[in-house]
């Protein structure tokens, strides 16, 4: 019998660059789909503006002199963007896409203020975008972390203690019933009473939102070797830390990286709601709550297309760290 | 010579919501040193139930058993066994050569040691050269020689297979009982074996017992008159086919007596 791998396995007979080539003409293919549903939602989008900015669009026009109908500003005001759109087509086309503090701004003002929120300002400066996605960032990871923690240490419990397992779950799901935008500034005014601010209520919010689909997804995959798994460390002998580190652990991989991706959004929202009660001095969150404020409108799309940039970039992370890991444990992923 | 494996009357009782099960029914039976026993029978007549209190598995409800002199559980600390289940049930995060390592890590075997014994059971089971491929890249039967070999790696004295070729197809199943055939012969080991299979079950076997269910007890015990060394061609011999068809008449009186 010779040293090569069974035809019938998959992926015999490609070598390292054959799945370099593999992996790239799956990235085109996944790519065209994306860009496709981009481009539509984009669209639709510009579509949006016109009916959402009728309103001041005519009156703007009306103020020019330019004949509007209905012409009474009362009547005006009485109708809804659509059919203000439909009666003034050419003013409500012309003025959809340009307004300042528009109600709904165009996708280019927003890339516009994006851009410049990115890279038209020093990092450092409070209205530069990179520096409140850091501090956003910077709360979002470190209560992953913590919530990541609390999780696989629950699962643990619940997996090997049939106490915990009758009482720890119905608490955590009950944890999450309730809405966080209402526990959110108790637990920021509960923590500033002994002391705590800054960074770490923040991140308690953050680790609140995603222990959760931790202990989730990691009850499960630790659960997840059958009873012939069991039953053959058994004939081993083998202890119950070792059935844990050489057959649990490792078996609960998979699932881990699941609830991670899952967490580490939740964590992210969670970070985000934590700036919204403490006066909003940095932050995406803050970012929101002072464009909301102010009625900028461009800073807040800008702000909230920050935050999916960045939640897209933690799972995309997470998905590399994966494949990587699972790829050393020789597990496909 | 002193039996290897000696039950006296076992009884072994489940509970279950439907009322009890009696999956082992005075069960007699005493294995020598070497020898190789099929236990064939229908499903439900105990014969991986009593494999799997030799184990210390399961604990019967009656009568004794020894395994070596001791009582199971005993036996199973003193490493009496292998154990082969019908799916090779390797750790796909494990290579070839980490899977043979498994029980060798459990039961604290120096390093070098570790190193030599996954050496020597690869090449035992003709698996040289798989060591770092990880189990998906290998087909069903090469696996289940894997798992095999994860048996054989603590060098216990009995090895007990439930059903290992079970899943595999005929082809691949020949070849695979051939080389046990092959490996007992190098190894002297006592084998426990079950099997679905009366062709598999008088090809293998220096003993065959007939189990049948309801309660499941032995219905019979045939010795088998073949020579150790047995081709795959012995199979067409007259002897084989009297020893099957006596293991045909054997599971089918137990089922009518059922």
């Amino acid at each position: 019998m010779s040293d090569t791998t069974p035809l019938a396995a998959q992926g015999a007979g490609i070598g390292r660059s054959g799945r370099v080539a593999l992996w790239a003409r799956g990235m085109r293919r996944a790519l065209v789909p994306v860009l496709t549903v981009v481009a539509v939602l984009v669209a639709f989008w510009y579509l949006a503006c016109i009916p959402m900015n009728a309103g001041a669009a005519v009156q703007q026009a009306a103020r020019a002199d330019i004949a509007v109908s209905p012409e009474s500003a009362a009547e005006r005001r009485q109708m809804g963007g659509l059919a203000l759109a439909l009666r003034n087509p050419g003013v409500a086309v012309a003025g959809a896409f340009g307004q300042e503090r528009a109600r709904l701004p165009a996708p280019h003002q927003v890339a516009a203020e994006l851009w410049s929120g990115v890279a038209g300002q020093s990092v450092t400066s409070n209205r530069s975008l990179v520096y409140h996605a850091w501090v956003t960032l910077s709360a979002t990871l470190l209560g992953f972390v913590f919530g990541t923690g609390l999780g696989i240490a629950l699962a643990v419990g619940i997996v090997h203690s049939r106490v915990m397992d009758m009482s720890v779950m119905p608490w955590a799901i009950v944890s999450q019933t309730v809405p966080i935008i209402a526990i959110a500034p108790m637990i920021i005014v509960v923590l500033y009473s002994v002391g705590i601010q800054g960074i770490v209520p923040k991140a308690i919010i953050s680790a609140y939102l995603s222990f959760f689909p931790v202990v989730v997804g990691m009850v499960k995959g630790l659960r997840s070797p059958d009873a012939m798994q069991l039953d053959l460390l058994s004939t081993y002998g083998a202890s119950a830390r070792q059935v844990f580190f050489k057959l649990r652990l490792p078996a609960s991989m998979p699932y881990l990286f699941a609830s991670l991706k899952i967490g580490i959004a939740a964590s992210l929202v969670g970070a985000i709601v934590g700036e919204l009660p403490t006066g909003a001095s940095a932050g995406l969150g803050a970012r929101l709550l002072a464009g909301s404020y102010y009625g900028q409108t461009e800073q807040i799309w800008a702000a909230l297309l920050a935050a999916t940039v960045l939640a897209a970039a933690c799972v995309g992370a997470l998905g590399a760290v994966e494949r990587v890991l699972l790829g050393r444990m020789g597990m496909r992923t | 010579m002193d039996p290897v494996i000696s039950a006296r009357g076992l009884n072994l009782t489940f509970r279950t919501n439907d009322g009890p099960v009696h999956a082992l029914k005075d069960v007699d039976l005493d294995i020598g040193p070497g020898e190789f026993v099929s236990f064939i029978g229908p499903s439900g007549c105990g014969k991986t139930t009593f494999l799997r209190c030799v184990a210390g598995l399961e604990t019967p409800t009656g009568g004794t058993l020894q395994v070596n002199g001791m009582s199971p559980d005993a036996a199973r600390r003193a490493r009496a066994y292998g154990y082969v289940f019908q799916a090779a049930g390797l750790y796909p995060w494990r290579t070839i050569g980490g899977n043979i390592r498994l029980p060798l890590e459990i039961m604290g075997f120096p390093e070098e040691e570790k190193r030599k014994r996954v050496r020597d059971t690869l090449a035992l089971v003709d698996l040289e050269g798989f060591e770092k491929k990880y189990p998906w890249q290998l087909s069903g039967g090469m696996q289940q020689r894997a798992s095999i070999a994860r048996a054989l790696s603590f060098d216990a004295g009995i090895l007990l297979m439930d059903e290992p070729f079970g899943a595999l197809d005929e082809i691949v199943r020949d070849r695979l009982n051939e080389e046990l055939l092959s490996l007992w012969a190098r190894t002297g080991k006592t084998m426990l074996f079950v099997t679905h299979s009366i062709p598999e079950a008088v090809y293998l076997s220096t003993r065959i017992v007939v189990m049948s269910p309801r309660p499941g007890r032995i219905s019979d015990v045939i010795e088998s008159p073949l020579p150790r060394e047995r081709p795959l061609d012995i199979r067409d011999s007259r002897a084989f086919i009297e020893i099957a068809h006596r293991v045909r008449e054997g599971l089918r009186a137990g089922m009518e007596a059922a």
